[in-house]
């Protein structure tokens, strides 16, 4: 229970990274855009992958009647992120001393696995809800207004994960390096809720 | 008698020896296959860069132009010395002071030799420095924007040809005067020119970091032409070599009249001597006025200062600072081999290349081998100075660069050709023809310690029939010709704008990194800058009226106007909000008599306008930058000089 409770520590501190990089990336690249623009997703904010992307990203959206890409005091997300993910890792840390201590058993280990995975579906659907309210709810003065072959209004939210076509842009989202560090945290406490049930089973076989 | 009788005779005999030469090379001939190989070793693909920046002077343009080798693709033109309708360089409020001189506004100069600013004796790619011929004058082109940031007028000089040379560390960029001149300038009858007439050879320091020029001090010579110029460089740093002509000192018919000596000088001058003159204030300070251009990348905006004197040293009342070596006739262009060791002087009335040596003339100093003076200074004996000849190595030789194998590299003019002889055994190794009357020649790093030689390129004067025919003005040629070998091989051959007299040539790499793609907006510290559409505003001063306008993709703020009145001086100051590369907004308002803007991200320039007639008037963006660009316009309405039309701006406001 001693290395669970270890990986149970070091799983739940690579969550931390969340606040030094970006959780996730999303690059739009055109003919006219050889250098594409792109932006991080912070737990506390976004921001451009260059110094004026946001800026640009803005002008450009403007055509389709998009809002401008949101400031983090417009969102509550990038206040309450912060805490949850600060919170989450502060308790992965006392249950891997309290495991460490075999104070208590591996399925609280499991527990804040699933507690993790509980919030982080909640987290990729509300930033799904806001991609698809960004790219789908625009001004209705837009200056280009496209449509699908059925007729619909195009939506213009980028992917949530992989590629897209947007117009002229070439859209990538995916998760960047705080959010692999967060996914190799959290297979670690599914790791530590592992060789912790081992390491019980085979002291009660003893 | 018997030279005038010789002199024909000689040209025919050269004429015959190189046609035949050039025939037996058209015989021999080269296979198809390696021709066709030609087109691909210029040919840069379609999104691919070229290796080489190359800068060529627009001569009677005025300005400097960049192009790419080795695909001959011009890149841009960048206005120095002309007003340039493009840009609105020196037609908007903010560039108008880069063409003040002493004389007032000058629109257009003629421009002659880029030089790129050394480290080291390396190219740094850091500035370009060019000379005004007509009005003396030198300019800095910043690398990193490509534009004309700094222009100082030359006093005590006329026809500033013999430059704009530097040192290897960049610590002067030279101005040697092409026309003596009555120092100071007076009234007096032309025909006492002799004795009379000086030259001033200027020295323009370069402040290390920012490149700020300064006319550190001149040195007055005596009353010949002052041609070509060139740095000694390795163990010759420390001298500077200029070309004379008209030793002879005539002031009329000079084609006759100035070509009566048969030599006349390379004049070797000791600059560090003349450092050590000036420290101990053996200069004397005379009044003059010339102006000091400088254009600030903050406010955008160039300011023109007059300074009032210079620091002059004679050349002969200071021993040890001047010396004059014996060069046959007329010599054009004075080179400097990489090592710093031979100095070329070519006599364009010769059929001979002159070398000098400078461990000879050292030499030749140091035992006081004079041969008599002129003015007071002395003058070296040709055969104690000279390295050696290149014989009958063509007709009219003009200017020579080096490749990094111990190669010179000659044009001549009358016989159109380049030839390549080796440095040390003064052997003709290889000639090739140009199309035609070649000036100068270029070849990347030439005029450095490390010359790179795999392209030279010859800018020729005369074009015809090479080019589909533009009636009677051709724009002339530049030929582009690959010496990796031992054969100089012609690759390409591409027309180029104004008169291509000189170029500057580097390895993209060294330029291009830093090459900047916008102007921070928050740095912009222009007084009439608005950098948000909040910030706009019209502000009326009596009959001045100042607008704050911004642009962005794709409208004006504010984009409707009012309470203008005929008689109003109208300024207009645009700022660009974009922070994006490559998104200009251009700027016309209908009937201006000054200019039309070119406004680059971040920045912001001024127009002036002058309403003559009540109406409402419209402004719009010239530069094509969006799908809505046509739609990026706006109205100013003017109206009568006594109206009470109250001051309105708005954007945006009549759609809510």
């Amino acid at each position: 229970m001693k290395k669970a409770g270890i990986i149970m520590i070091v799983g739940s501190l690579l969550l931390l990274g969340l606040f030094k990089f970006p959780l996730w990336n999303i690059m739009l690249g055109a003919p006219q855009y050889p250098d594409p623009l792109g932006m991080n997703i912070y737990v506390d904010g976004i921001r451009g992958v260059s110094e004026f992307d946001i800026q640009n990203l803005d002008g450009l959206n403007h055509y389709i009647g998009m809002k401008k890409i949101p400031k983090p005091e417009e969102m509550w997300e990038f206040s309450v992120f912060p805490k949850v993910v600060l919170g989450m890792s502060l308790l992965g840390v006392l249950l891997g001393i309290l495991g460490f201590m075999k104070k208590i058993s591996p399925k609280y280990f499991l527990g804040w696995f699933v507690l993790m995975a509980v919030l982080g579906i909640l987290g990729m659907y509300d930033f799904n809800n806001w991609l698809i309210d960004y790219g789908s709810n625009l001004d209705p003065k837009a200056i280009i207004k496209a449509y699908n072959p059925d007729g619909s209004p195009m939506a213009y939210k980028p992917p949530l994960l992989g590629h897209k076509q947007l117009l002229n842009f070439h859209v990538t989202s995916l998760p960047h390096t705080g959010g692999y560090l967060m996914f190799v945290g959290m297979t670690l406490t599914l790791i530590a809720y592992w060789v912790g049930k081992k390491s019980t089973q085979m002291q009660s076989k003893r | 008698m018997i030279k005038i009788t010789k002199l024909p005779l000689a040209i025919l005999a050269m004429f015959m020896v190189l046609s035949s030469c050039n025939d037996a090379k058209k015989s021999d001939g080269k296979s198809g296959a390696l021709s066709s190989n030609v087109a691909e070793r210029v040919y840069v693909a379609p999104g691919q860069h070229d290796e080489y920046y190359a800068f060529i002077s627009g001569g009677y343009s005025g300005n400097l132009t960049v192009y790419g080798l080795p695909s001959g693709r011009m890149f841009k033109e960048i206005p120095v010395f002309s007003q340039f309708p493009t840009s609105g360089y020196g037609y908007s409020e903010e560039t108008k002071p880069m063409l003040n001189t002493s004389h007032g506004f000058v629109p257009w100069g003629d421009a002659h030799h880029p030089d790129i600013s050394q480290t080291n004796g390396e190219t740094d790619g850091r500035f370009v420095f060019i000379n005004e011929n007509n009005t003396p004058r030198i300019a800095k082109v910043d690398l990193t924007t490509f534009e004309t940031t700094e222009i100082i007028e030359i006093p005590n000089s006329a026809g500033n040809h013999s430059s704009s040379f530097v040192t290897e560390n960049t610590e002067y960029v030279v101005a040697g005067t092409r026309f003596s001149v009555p120092i100071p300038q007076r009234d007096m009858p032309i025909k006492d020119y002799k004795g009379n007439f000086k030259g001033a050879l200027s020295f323009l320091s370069v402040e290390p970091e920012h490149g700020t020029m300064d006319l550190s001090f001149q040195i007055l010579m005596p009353g010949f032409n002052y041609d070509l110029a060139h740095p000694g460089r390795g163990e010759s740093h420390g001298w500077f070599f200029f070309s004379t002509y008209n030793t002879e000192e005539a002031s009329t018919l000079l084609e006759v009249n100035a070509s009566q000596n048969d030599k006349d000088f390379i004049a070797a001058v000791n600059w560090k001597k003349a450092e050590e003159y000036i420290k101990a204030g053996k200069f004397k300070t005379m009044p003059a006025n010339y102006a000091h251009n400088v254009y600030d990348e903050a406010t955008h905006t160039a300011t023109s200062t007059m300074k009032k004197e210079v620091r002059v040293l004679n050349a002969s009342e200071l021993p040890g600072l001047v010396y004059l070596l014996p060069t046959p006739k007329s010599p054009h262009g004075c080179d400097v081999d990489p090592s710093g060791q031979y100095i070329v002087g070519n006599g364009k009335l010769s059929a001979n290349l002159t070398v000098h040596s400078f461990t000879k003339m050292i030499d030749a100093i140091e035992n006081k081998k004079f041969d008599g003076e002129a003015y007071g200074i002395p003058i070296l004996k040709f055969e104690d100075v000279l390295a050696g000849v290149v014989e009958q190595a063509g007709l009219g030789p003009l200017h020579t660069e080096f490749d990094d194998k111990g190669n010179g590299y000659t044009t001549f003019f009358i016989s159109s050709e380049v030839v390549k002889w080796k440095l040390g055994t003064w052997e003709v190794l290889d000639r090739q023809p140009t199309f035609y009357s070649v000036g100068h020649l270029t070849i990347p790093g030439g005029n450095s310690r490390k010359p790179t030689g795999k392209y030279m390129f010859a800018m020729n004067k005369i074009t015809k029939d090479r080019y589909l025919p533009t009636g009677p003005e051709l724009e002339h040629s530049a030929q582009l010709y690959d010496i990796s070998g031992d054969k100089m091989e012609l690759l390409l051959d591409f027309p180029t704008h104004g008169e291509p007299h000189y170029a500057a040539a580097i390895l993209a790499s060294k330029v291009a990194p830093n090459s900047k793609k916008i102007y921070k907006l928050e740095d912009n510290e222009h007084p009439f800058a608005a950098k948000s559409d909040s910030e706009t505003k019209v502000v009326r001063d009596g009959n001045t009226v100042h607008i704050y306008m911004t642009t962005i993709r794709s409208h004006f703020s504010p984009d409707n106007i009012e309470g203008i009145k005929v008689g109003d001086k109208v300024y207009f100051h645009v700022t660009n909000l974009e922070q994006d590369f490559d998104v200009p907004h251009g700027f016309a308002v209908i009937g201006q008599n000054t200019s039309e803007l070119l406004i680059m991200p971040g920045q912001t320039k001024t127009s002036v306008w002058e309403p003559k007639q009540v109406g409402v008037w419209p402004f719009y963006c010239t530069d094509f930058c969006s799908a809505l660009h046509q739609e990026m316009q706006g109205y100013i309405r003017v109206s009568a000089a006594g109206a009470d039309t109250p001051l309105k701006w708005s954007m945006g406001e009549d759609i809510e």
